[in-house]
């Protein structure tokens, strides 16, 4: 009984974990701190990686904290390389996280990072509630509360 | 938005009453705190008649692509007025990377121009005449390096050291708080400013070494009091650096001049810069022994700050463009520039540039704000609240002290990196909320095509330009003389000896900021990022 009560609060505590990233050489990272302060506050897992990571460094990070989402953010513009070099060097260690884009990103550009396997996109003016939501609805991410 | 204002409370935490009164600035000495334009404690301004003599500079950040592109770009706005250069260069040059460098690769000419050894600096100013333009060199990280290429372009431009006009921004305390762009650990960091100071203090005394930011502070999330007390925290430190080289105030701390961000409620923001430079002019004279009164003069660049602009209906910015550029002009600004309409979207294109430029002409030309000096002097709610806001300004600079040990303490464990990042959701989250009124975007807010604005192409095969160019130089130039003077850079680094002298010699071989960059980090190591949300 006693090893149920754990498990069971175990799963009840069980969080959807977010990396927030910063790729590439941007040093403006108002937007990754205040989406990642926003999820945390709306009960996810986020864990940010700071400044200046580079795509491997991102993937390595990503798959050592077992994270169910990945949250690029993209100012510079580089968004199409980046997400590209991103969904292949996921494909190679064989790991899926949802991959979620936001910053600079002009609306031409949004249905090529779809193409390119990028799950969803939150241009700048993208809401808290909208991330949240569509993280939580998401198939590729387990429910809260159950282990995956 | 009919409805009465129950309770008005502005960015910085100031509640502001309906109506202001004689009884509400009675407790201000007048003769003490505000004075005449151009005496201490320059309340009203650091120039007895200041735009009646000279209308403010007009300076509008660009550069993109190659120093051939920026060159155009460079001679566009001197033709259509404007007076002053500020260079924006790439994020691979302000890390102090080669185009050529992996990490660099899709960052080449984007934000700024790519500048990998002197040759790119030489084709960037030519037939700029630099003896009578000011330029402001946008770079912080590698600002020693870049500032070198520059007076030897100068030399070579006929302009001795000793006369060298323009101003690097070179500060990298902000750079830690709220933009990036850091490469070393912040002692050597400091340390490089402080080589700076000194060697411009000695050999280049008419160059403006160090241009401190509060606008970047403010644009990741700072309230207006902690922008400026943050950036005071900062001078300061570098002002002691100057000191501990042997330096005596009035010899440097008059060439340090500030960047501060304008957005928001206006008659904050003018007080804002009032209380600042009267303290200012109380923290040379008062804490630093400061006897000259050109040493007391707070000197700034008051610009548009994109943290105002919107990414729904871009043309609303042109109108806050010129809001920010009337409050700049009401607060006594040296410089001027505004973030262009489209800042949402990319660097400026010519047209958004251009309209910029003209908000800041039509200003000096139509609307009057040349005639009379600090128009808003007297004001009952501008004066009690320009003393509000120094209040507040002190007492945040003392809390840089007392709760996180001083600003390098803060800036090393990321307490004041913390803090704007909570300020900045807190705020989005009254955005989000509806409560901090935005137009466009939650008021009046409009179903909008896919945003129709003519955006500024980046353009791939300029960064192969830049590459090539590089290797062109990399392979007529004397690697003998490269390889000396990269270990004179080392020894210089190794023993705490200024480093400019060593950079200058660089610089002049053709070495590559990239390859000076590498033994700098040698040496000095990299910034280990404290991340803490």
């Amino acid at each position: 009984m006693a090893g149920l009560v754990t498990d069971e609060k175990d799963l009840m505590e069980k969080k959807i974990r977010v990396l927030i990233a910063k790729p590439g050489l941007d040093g403006h990272d108002r937007g990754a701190k205040v989406v990642a302060l926003a999820l945390r506050d709306a009960g996810f897992e986020v864990i940010y990686t700071g400044l200046h990571q580079t795509v491997e460094e991102i993937v390595e990070a990503a798959a050592q904290e077992d994270v169910d989402v990945i949250g690029l953010s993209i100012l510079s513009g580089a968004h199409l390389p980046i997400a590209r070099k991103l969904n292949e060097q996921l494909s190679e260690v064989n790991f899926h996280p949802v991959v979620m884009v936001g910053g600079s990103i002009p609306s031409r550009d949004i249905q090529p990072l779809r193409d390119l396997g990028i799950d969803a996109v939150f241009p700048t003016g993208s809401q808290f509630t909208e991330i949240a939501d569509f993280i939580r609805s998401s198939d590729k991410v387990p429910p809260e509360g159950q282990a995956a | 938005m009919s409805e009465r204002l129950e309770k008005v409370t502005l960015e910085s935490g100031v509640s502001v009453q309906p109506v202001y009164g004689p009884e509400d600035v009675e407790h201000i000495d007048a003769a003490r705190d505000i004075g005449p334009p151009g005496e201490y404690p320059f309340t009203r301004g650091i120039h007895p008649e200041m735009y009646r003599t000279r209308p403010f500079t007009m300076r509008q950040y660009a550069g993109f692509g190659t120093p051939e592109e920026t060159n155009k770009r460079f001679k566009f706005l001197i033709d259509n007025g404007q007076n002053a250069l500020n260079v924006a260069f790439d994020l691979p040059t302000q890390m102090g990377l080669d185009s050529s460098d992996p990490m660099a690769e899709g960052e080449v000419g984007r934000v700024g121009m790519a500048v990998d050894t002197l040759a790119d600096m030489e084709l960037a100013f030519e037939d700029i005449p630099i003896d009578q333009i000011s330029v402001s060199l946008t770079v912080n990280a590698l600002a020693l390096p870049i500032m070198a290429m520059y007076f030897v372009v100068a030399e070579k431009h006929g302009v001795s050291l000793e006369s060298v006009r323009g101003t690097a921004q070179n500060d990298i305390l902000k750079e830690y708080i709220g933009r990036g762009a850091w490469v070393f650990p912040v002692e050597p960091a400091v340390r490089l400013i402080g080589d700076t100071i000194e060697f411009c203090a000695r050999q280049a005394p008419k160059y403006y070494p160090v241009s401190v930011c509060g606008y970047h502070i403010r644009e990741s999330g700072a309230n207006p009091v902690q922008e400026i007390a943050y950036a005071y925290a900062i001078a300061s430190e570098y002002v002691r650096t100057g000191l501990e080289r042997g330096l005596e105030i009035d010899d440097f701390a008059g060439r340090i001049s500030f960047n501060f961000d304008i957005h928001g409620n206006l008659f904050e923001q003018v007080a804002k810069f009032r209380a600042a430079r009267r303290l200012w002019a109380r923290i040379m004279r008062d804490e630093f022994g400061a006897q000259d009164p050109r040493t007391m003069k707070m000197k700034m660049i008051a610009g548009g700050g994109g943290g105002g602009l919107t990414i729904e209906q871009p043309e609303n910015n042109i109108v806050r463009g010129a809001y920010y550029a009337l409050i700049s002009a009401l607060s006594g600004a040296q410089t001027m520039a505004l973030c262009s309409f489209d800042e949402a979207y990319t660097i400026p294109t010519e047209k958004a540039a251009l309209i910029s430029l003209r908000t800041m002409q039509i200003l000096v030309e139509e609307m009057g704000l040349r005639d009379t000096v600090d128009p808003l002097a007297g004001s009952y709610y501008v004066e009690w609240l320009t003393s509000e806001l120094e209040q507040r300004i002190l007492k945040e600079m003392r809390r840089v002290d007392d709760e996180w040990g001083g600003i390098l303490n803060a800036v090393k464990d990321g307490l004041a990196q913390r803090e704007v990042a909570h300020q900045a959701w807190q705020y989005e989250k009254g955005i989000q909320e509806g409560i901090i009124p935005k137009v466009g975007v939650n008021r009046y807010r409009m179903e909008e095509a896919d945003h129709e604005v003519d955006l500024h192409p980046y353009r791939a095969e300029l960064a192969e330009q830049s590459i090539q160019r590089t290797a062109q130089v990399i392979s007529s130039r004397d690697a003998e003389s490269v390889s000396s003077a990269l270990d004179q850079l080392r020894q210089a680094a190794l023993g705490g000896e200024n480093l400019m002298p060593a950079a200058l010699e660089a610089v002049r071989a053709y070495t590559s900021l990239g390859e000076m960059t590498a033994v700098m980090k040698e040496v000095f190591g990299e910034f280990k990022e404290p991340v803490r949300l």
